[in-house]
């Protein structure tokens, strides 16, 4: 599962800020996760449960995942546009020349930690 | 309570993993390429017509699968040195395993081209770095012409991508040309290898662009 692999390194991230912090339990952990990233919050929630179980330093941790919206910029015209409702055309001039600016991330924004 | 801002990828402890097997790879002028594509698109059949053209290169192969060990064993039967990797279920190869296959696929003896034959699969492989210098994908040619459309992560990622079965395109209805726009639209200036491993068509340019870049991986200095 995919999920699966992506949860197994956040905790190897989580365990490593711990020591070199010197936590002795993490309370709260804050996730972006873009639109089209990819991840199935509810199945990272299922994933990181199975961790918690495993890991005393998180096993109490609250996740918390925030959505940031998918983005596309358009070089032709310049503009930008929502991702998931248009795709890779521009929904103004019609040029395939798009890049995505935002939407993809998976970042660990921060820890709450005593 | 403190609140700590950690900022990083959740990957980023991979990241390094993988930035450390390529400079190690560097130093033992090896380059190790990461291959991906759907099961079934002929990477071991691709590798094994490589292998007996490019008989003056040392090479060694790892064969990540989910269970058996059938293309390490065809592999080994041409005489290069394989390893095969169980990913224990896990849907892609990433760099904390690759590193470990590394380790069981060193004998001590000098390498110039490693294969990390990748998990049949077009999506989860292309999220990870595994430290590799070259990223290739092969597409075949039954998978049909609009898979970058579908699957634009991994053509994105790749550093070249092959075109397989390419003796079989009388039979399907794939267009070549409309591949290359799609893959030229994500991927501006991939190389393209249109061949075929069975019957040998367009091998050639493909281990051309490979001796190069094999020269300029052992050649350039960090």
């Amino acid at each position: 599962m995919h999920e699966m692999g992506i949860v197994l390194h956040m905790v190897k991230t989580l365990n490593e800020t711990a020591k070199e912090n010197d936590l002795k339990r993490i309370a709260r952990v804050t996730l972006e996760v873009g639109e089209v990233s990819g991840i199935m919050t509810d199945l990272f929630e299922d994933c990181f449960d199975y961790f918690k179980a495993k890991h005393p330093i998180i096993s109490d941790c609250k996740l918390v995942l925030k959505t940031i919206p998918a983005v596309t910029w358009c070089n032709s015209c310049e503009k930008t546009y929502e991702t998931v409702r248009y795709g890779r055309t521009c929904p103004y001039c019609g040029s395939g020349e798009t890049w995505l600016l935002t939407g993809n991330e998976c970042v660990i924004k921060e820890i709450e930690a005593e | 309570m403190k609140i700590i801002k950690v900022g990083a990828s959740i990957t980023a402890s991979n990241d390094r993993d993988a930035d450390a097997i390529r400079a190690k790879m560097k130093e033992k002028k090896t380059l190790l390429i990461n291959l991906m594509s759907s099961p079934g698109s002929g990477k071991t059949t691709f590798l094994s017509r490589l292998i007996k053209d490019m008989k003056d290169l040392k090479i060694g192969v790892m064969e990540a699968d989910i269970e058996s060990a059938v293309d390490a064993e065809r592999i080994e039967a041409l005489g290069a040195k394989a390893i095969q990797v169980h990913t224990s279920g896990m849907c892609h190869m990433d760099a904390g395993m690759t590193g470990k296959a590394l380790d069981a696929l060193d004998d001590g003896e000098h390498l110039d081209l490693i294969f990390l034959e990748n998990v049949g699969n077009l999506i989860c492989p292309a999220e990870y770095d595994t430290g590799a210098g070259l990223n290739i994908m092969i597409l075949s040619v039954p998978e049909g012409h609009d898979k970058p459309l579908k699957y634009p992560l991994m053509f994105l990622k790749s550093d070249a991508l092959i075109i397989s079965k390419i003796d079989a395109l009388p039979y399907f209805t794939f267009d070549l040309d409309a591949c290359r726009k799609y893959t030229d639209d994500l991927n501006p200036g991939m190389p393209v290898f249109p061949l075929s491993a069975k019957a040998g068509d367009g091998m050639a340019e493909f281990e051309e662009w490979l001796r190069g870049k094999l020269a300029d991986w052992t050649s350039e200095t960090e």
